[in-house]
C-alpha cells in the first residue's frame, strides 16, 4: 500500500467530488489558454490584416508614384524639347557685346572657349547645362544664300554634379544640321553630301519648322566653324539652360557667373518658355502633392485600421485580464471547499490511519497527491477546448489563423506548458489548508466519536 | 509492557466538567490479557485512549514497552505506535474504500519495513483469519465478523507488542466475538500484552485478570483460572 494507490482509491470510491475538481481545473485552465490564443490569434489576424492593407496602400501608391514618374518624363522630354525649340535661357556673352548690335547684327564680340571649362570647373550652381558656341551670319556660297551658322561642341559637362541628360548633342565633325527652310529652299534631306564654304559636309539631321532663325540655321562641329570663320579658341557665347531661374533668380545667376567669369554679361531669352516650364513644373509639383496626399491618406488608413484592431486587442485583453484572474479565483475557491468537504467527508478514515500510525505529513501527502492528479487531468482537459476555442474566436474574422502563425512568437507554447503547471499550483494551494486541517485532526477525538 | 501511573483526565466544555478517569494506576506484563470493565460512561475508553498513545492525560505517567509515549514528538509518537501497539474498535474503523487486504496493508505505510515482507505478512493473517476469498472485498460486503477480523489483522500486521480492544465484540455474535476473544488470547500467550476494554462479562471471562472501573475511578480488580474455552483461529 502506498500514499498514490490510497489516493487513487479515494478518488475511484468519491468520483463525483474528483470529477467536480477536475472540472473546475479544466475550466479555469481552458480560459487561461483561451484568452492567451484568443490574444495571439488577435495579433496574428491584426499583423495579417496590417500586412494587406499595407500591401493595398503600397500598390496604389507604386501606381500613383508610377503616373507622376511617367508624367514628369513626360514633362521633362517636353521641356527639353521646348528648349530645344525655342533656344535656350541664359546667355553669357562677352562684356563688351552691345545689345543692340546683338539685335541687329548678330553676335559680334568673342571671348576665349577656355571660359566654358572655367565655368565648368567652377561650383556653380544656378546654371545646369553649358553650350558654348560661336554664331555668326555667313553666306553659303555653293547655294547662294544667306544662313546663320552656328558652331557647337555639345555640352561641356559641369565637373562638380552628375551629368544630366544632354540638351544638345554635339555636331560631329564632317555632319551638319540643318532648319526646316534650309532643307525645304534647299531640298535636302538627311544623308545629302553638300559643300560648304568649301568643305564637304553630310547632313545628320534637319529639324521640323520651328517659326524662329533656327529654320535659317546650319548647326556644325566648333571646331570647324571656329576653322571656317578664323575664330580659333574663341567663342561669342556659352548657351545655358537655368533651370532654377524663377522670380528674381536672374540677378543671383548674374552674381554667380561674374564672380566666375569677370568680364562677361548674362542676358535672359525666351521668358515664354520659362513660363511654360514654370507653368509643367507647376503641374509636377500638383501631381507630387496628389502623390504625397496619396501617401498621407494610406498612412491615415492604415493608422486607422491599426488603431481599430488595437482598440479590438484591448478589449480582448482587458477582458481576459478581468475572466481570467477571477475563473481561476473561482476555480480555486471550488477546489478548496471541495477539498474541505472531502477532508471533512474523510474525517474517520483519516482519524484511523492516523490511530494506526500514519504521520501528519503522510495525511498531507495523501491530500496532495489527488491534488496532483486533479491538477494534472484538469490541466491538459482544459488545454485543448481552451486552445480550440481561442483558435475559433480569434480567427472569426479572417479565418486566416495557422499553427505555425500562432506559435511563431513562442509566448503561447509557453502558456501551454506553464497552464498545467500553475494548474497543478493552483489545485496544490487550494488543497494545502484542507489537508493541514485533515492531517491536525485528533484520531483520539474520532475514535471516541466513532 | 503498559504501566499507568495516576492517570487522570478530565473533558471540559463550555459548560461542564467531566472527569473521565481519575488516578488510575494499572500495569500490564508481556504475556498478559486483562480487561477493564465498567459501566457505559466510566472512562473504560479514555483509559485505552491514553494506554495507547493517542490521548494525552492531564496527569500522571503512560509508560510502554520502557517509553513514555507523550514524551515522543507527534510524529515519533505515530511510528512508536504503529510499531508497539495495535488497536481494535467495536466499530471497526475500517477504511470503506480499501479491500481487506489493502485495509490490513494501510498500517504497514507506518512503519519502515520491506513491502515484500509486509505483504507476506498481511497474507499470513488474512489465511489466519480465514479472509482469503474475502481478500478483494471492501468493508461493506463483510459480515461484522469478517470486519473485525479484518481490523484485527490489520492490527496485528506490525507485531505489536501491546493490543488494545475497546469493545471488540460489541456487534459481533457469540461465535465471531469467541473467534476475536481467542485471537487476543492466543496473543498474550505469544508473549504480548492486551488491554480488552469491554463491559461485557462474557468477554472479560477470557482475560487473565480484569480491573473495575467506575465514575474513572479504579474500584478493584480480580484474576481468573485459565479454564475458559479457547478456540485458537487458523
Amino acid at each position: 500500500m502506498t500514499i498514490w494507490k490510497l489516493a487513487l482509491r479515494e478518488i475511484l470510491h468519491r468520483r463525483l467530488g474528483f470529477l467536480l475538481s477536475v472540472l473546475s481545473v479544466a475550466a479555469a485552465v481552458a480560459c487561461l489558454v483561451g484568452a492567451q490564443t484568443l490574444l495571439r490569434a488577435d495579433r496574428v489576424v491584426t499583423d495579417h490584416l496590417l500586412q494587406a492593407k499595407q500591401a493595398d496602400v503600397e500598390q496604389v501608391i507604386a501606381a500613383k508614384e508610377a503616373d507622376v514618374k511617367k508624367a514628369g518624363d513626360e514633362l521633362q522630354d517636353a521641356m527639353r524639347k521646348q528648349m530645344l525649340g525655342l533656344g535656350f535661357n541664359i546667355l553669357i556673352l562677352p562684356q563688351e557685346q552691345s545689345r543692340s548690335e546683338l539685335m541687329l547684327n548678330g553676335m559680334t564680340a568673342t571671348m576665349p572657349e577656355a571660359y566654358v571649362e572655367k565655368l565648368a570647373s567652377s561650383n556653380i550652381v544656378t546654371v545646369n547645362h553649358l553650350l558654348p558656341s560661336v554664331t555668326r551670319r555667313v553666306r553659303w556660297p555653293e547655294r547662294d544664300r544667306d544662313v546663320i551658322l552656328i558652331g557647337t561642341r555639345g555640352e561641356v559637362p559641369i565637373q562638380h554634379r552628375a551629368m544630366k541628360k544632354q540638351l544638345l548633342e554635339e555636331v560631329a565633325p564632317g555632319k551638319m544640321v540643318i532648319g526646316f527652310s534650309i532643307r525645304q529652299d534647299l531640298e535636302l534631306k538627311v544623308g545629302d553630301k553638300v559643300t560648304f564654304m568649301e568643305q564637304e559636309f553630310e547632313i545628320s539631321q534637319a529639324h521640323p519648322e520651328r517659326g524662329s532663325s533656327d529654320d535659317v540655321t546650319v548647326w556644325i562641329n566648333l571646331k570647324q566653324a571656329q576653322e571656317l570663320l578664323g575664330m580659333q579658341n574663341l567663342i561669342n557665347a556659352i548657351l545655358a539652360l537655368e533651370c532654377d531661374c524663377a522670380g528674381d533668380r536672374i540677378s543671383a545667376i548674374r552674381a554667380e557667373i561674374s564672380d566666375i567669369l569677370p568680364g562677361t554679361q548674362v542676358i535672359e531669352k525666351y521668358s515664354q518658355a520659362l513660363t511654360r516650364a514654370e507653368a509643367r513644373a507647376k503641374a509636377k509639383e500638383v501631381a507630387e502633392a496628389a502623390l504625397n496626399e496619396e501617401k498621407l491618406a494610406g498612412a491615415a488608413l492604415l493608422e486607422s485600421e491599426r488603431q481599430s484592431r488595437r482598440q479590438l486587442e484591448q478589449q480582448h485583453a482587458g477582458f481576459a485580464a478581468m475572466l481570467v484572474p477571477l475563473i481561476l479565483l473561482a476555480s480555486a475557491v471550488t477546489i478548496f471547499l471541495l477539498a474541505l468537504a472531502n477532508a471533512r467527508q474523510r474525517t474517520e478514515e483519516i482519524g484511523i490511519l492516523r490511530a494506526i500510525g500514519l504521520k501528519a505529513r503522510q495525511i498531507i501527502m495523501v491530500f496532495l497527491s489527488k491534488a496532483v492528479l486533479i491538477g494534472l487531468l484538469g490541466g491538459l482537459l482544459g488545454l485543448v477546448p481552451g486552445f480550440w476555442i481561442g483558435t475559433l474566436v480569434g480567427a472569426a474574422e479572417t479565418g486566416a489563423v495557422t499553427m505555425s502563425q500562432l506559435f511563431e512568437s513562442g509566448q503561447l507554447m509557453t502558456t501551454l506548458i506553464a497552464a498545467p503547471v500553475l494548474a497543478l499550483a493552483l489545485t496544490g494551494l487550494a488543497t494545502w489548508i484542507p489537508a493541514l486541517l485533515a492531517a491536525g485532526r485528533d484520531p483520539a477525538v474520532v475514535m471516541q466519536q466513532g | 509492557m503498559l504501566q499507568l501511573e495516576s492517570v487522570s483526565k478530565t473533558y471540559v466544555d463550555s459548560q461542564t466538567q467531566v472527569r473521565a478517569v481519575d488516578d488510575v494506576s494499572l500495569q500490564i506484563q508481556a504475556g498478559e490479557f486483562v480487561a477493564v470493565r465498567g459501566p457505559s460512561g466510566c472512562g473504560k475508553s479514555t483509559l485505552l485512549l491514553m494506554a495507547g498513545g493517542l490521548l494525552k492525560p492531564d496527569s500522571g505517567t503512560v509508560i510502554v514497552d520502557g517509553q513514555k509515549p507523550y514524551d515522543l514528538t507527534a510524529d515519533v509518537r505515530a511510528e512508536f505506535r504503529a510499531r508497539t501497539i495495535g488497536f481494535v474498535f467495536q466499530q471497526f474503523h475500517l477504511v470503506p474504500y480499501l479491500t481487506v487486504r489493502e485495509n490490513i496493508l494501510a498500517a504497514g505505510m507506518a512503519v519502515t519495513r520491506s513491502a515484500t515482507e509486509t505483504s507476506e505478512q498481511a497474507d499470513q493473517l488474512i489465511a489466519r483469519f480465514s479472509l482469503t476469498d474475502r481478500r478483494h472485498h471492501v468493508p461493506a460486503k463483510l459480515s461484522s465478523g469478517e470486519r473485525q477480523r479484518t481490523a484485527l489483522a490489520r492490527a496485528l500486521l506490525n507485531r505489536p507488542k501491546l493490543l488494545l480492544a475497546d469493545e471488540p465484540t460489541g456487534n459481533l455474535d457469540h461465535d465471531s466475538a469467541d473467534t476475536v476473544l481467542g485471537c487476543l488470547k492466543q496473543f498474550a500467550a505469544d508473549g504480548g500484552a492486551v488491554l480488552l476494554v469491554t463491559h461485557d462479562d462474557r468477554a472479560a471471562a477470557w482475560a487473565d485478570s480484569t480491573v473495575r472501573l467506575e465514575h474513572g475511578k479504579r474500584i478493584d480488580s480480580e484474576s481468573f483460572d485459565d479454564d475458559r474455552p479457547f478456540i485458537p483461529h487458523d
